[in-house]
């Protein structure tokens, strides 16, 4: 049975392609479009209200904070008074922790000129763009690649006793070599770590390293930059 | 006569239209002229991906760097009003906020903390933007300038923490600087232009007045304008999905 047609029924709701939208409801097609949610939203308002109540509620926590915590003040600057240990503001007490082994030009001036130039050209190296996992080329050249590095790394740690770095440094390059072994029955956790490139490895060793000193340097640095026990009494 | 339609009524009205010229209306026409005809707004984008929106992508850690930002230009201002960088006023000027000003102390603790938090926040959004390859291209060259503001946001808290004049300040600066000095062939120069003089004094404390309070400010509302703006050229935050670049 076959009736003549001055029209075709077609479906769409792709806003793009067919701005006017006319359904011709027959027997035969159902008045149900199948509707693909919207994938944009409108920044007035949706995205003002959100960010709005993201800084209200954080206005929230550091006023809650404010009440309850004063800022620490103390006495009248005194040149002729030098506290013992004298500290940097906490986001540099990863860098006063790195002065402590090396000296002032290799702590204090290229390590964090080599960081800064690091951070800038992240996006400009071909291989942090394509960011694929690490060993699914040249596996044999990269491991040999990767131990001579982590072995002059490790070395370079180990002279200036800069165990503090050398600790995630290991671990950092352990967890990287797990991978060049193919496991039989790789689980989440290990497949997602296969996936991982070598931007990401280098950027979480730094991540490590950079806490760590920080924390060692806000925490355990007593007295002539002695090590101590957050707990222990002056 | 309700209030919504006051409402309506006020934005309607020629003064009003003649400020925002989007004019009332729920359309999306509205709502885009609303950020398309606002000085401040078109740096966003009239539409963003859904998924922009989802915590996760996020975690809305640039927008809390920005509101952190915004706290501290206000509470800084309202400080600036009790505040002389001179030596001993400034330390003074303290005593004062704690002992006189009417919610001194809460003026001056909101100040301190939003500003670590900027720091931490910043330090934040930056590792979540580089763990979701918001770096790749074509946005490269804001992550460039978001690297520049993180150096802006701790030098900004560097100068910030000199000015209370105690000892906690006085010798963090001091440690600080000390380490400039080791810069080869220039650095005891750069140290003598910061400081104004040979240690930490009167001059250091009004030189870092001057860049915490106007230079380094100005210099980061230019590249915070910029950041944002290309966000929009860019294509939007990225998202992971794929999209037609």
């Amino acid at each position: 049975m076959s009736e003549p047609k001055d029209f075709t029924a077609s479906m769409d709701s792709d806003s793009h392609r067919t701005p006017v939208r006319v359904a011709f409801v027959t027997r035969r097609t159902s008045p149900h479009v199948e509707a693909r949610d919207d994938k944009n939203v409108m920044t007035y308002p949706e995205v003002l209200l959100r960010a709005a109540v993201a800084v209200e509620v954080l206005l929230l926590g550091l006023v809650v904070w404010s009440l309850f915590w004063d800022a620490p003040l103390e006495g009248l600057a005194d040149p002729m008074l030098t506290p013992n240990p004298a500290k940097a503001p906490w986001y540099f007490l990863g860098l006063q922790e790195l002065l402590h082994y090396f000296p002032p030009v290799v702590g204090g001036v290229i390590i964090p000129t080599l960081v800064v130039m690091a951070l800038i050209v992240i996006p400009y190296f071909g291989i942090n763009i394509e960011a694929e996992g690490f060993w699914i080329k040249d596996r044999e050249k990269k491991m040999r690649v990767l131990g001579s590095v982590a072995v002059a790394l490790v070395a370079f740690l180990a002279w200036f006793n800069v165990y503090a770095v050398l600790i995630p440094t290991v671990l950092i390059a352990g967890i990287m070599f797990l991978g060049a072994f193919a496991s039989p029955k790789p689980g989440r956790l290990r497949r997602w770590l296969d996936s991982k490139p070598l931007s990401f490895w280098i950027m979480s060793w730094f991540l490590t390293a950079a806490i760590i000193l920080t924390a060692i340097g806000t925490f355990f640095r007593g007295a002539g930059w002695a090590w101590v026990m957050p707990w222990s009494a002056e | 006569m309700k209030l919504s339609e006051a409402v309506v009524g006020v934005r309607n009205s020629r003064v009003w239209r003649s400020v925002f010229r989007a004019g009332t209306g729920d359309t999306n026409l509205h709502r885009s002229l609303a950020v398309q005809q606002n000085v401040f707004m078109h740096l966003a984008s009239v539409k963003v991906r859904r998924r922009a929106l989802d915590f996760g992508v996020t975690w809305y850690l640039g927008t809390l760097s920005l509101g952190c930002f915004l706290i501290l230009v206000v509470t800084g201002i309202l400080l600036m009003l009790y505040y002389h960088p001179s030596v001993p006023q400034g330390y003074a000027d303290m005593k004062d906020l704690q002992f006189v000003v009417s919610a001194g102390v809460f003026l001056r603790n909101l100040h301190r903390w939003s500003a670590h938090a900027m720091v931490l926040l910043v330090f934040a959004h930056m590792f979540k933007v580089f763990y979701r390859g918001a770096y790749r291209p074509p946005r490269e060259f804001n992550w460039v300038v978001g690297v520049v503001l993180l150096m802006l946001t701790l030098f900004l808290s560097y100068t910030g923490y000199l000015l209370p004049w105690d000892q906690l300040a006085f010798w963090a600066i001091t440690v600080g600087s000390n380490i400039m000095s080791a810069v080869p062939l220039m650095g005891a120069k750069t140290r003598f232009l910061i400081l104004g003089g040979n240690t930490v004094n009167a001059n250091a404390l009004l030189r870092f007045y001057v860049l915490h309070c106007v230079i380094l400010p100005l210099i980061a509302v230019v590249f915070l304008a910029v950041h944002f703006w290309r966000i929009r050229k860019d294509g939007g935050l990225h998202t992971g999905e794929k999209t037609h670049e």
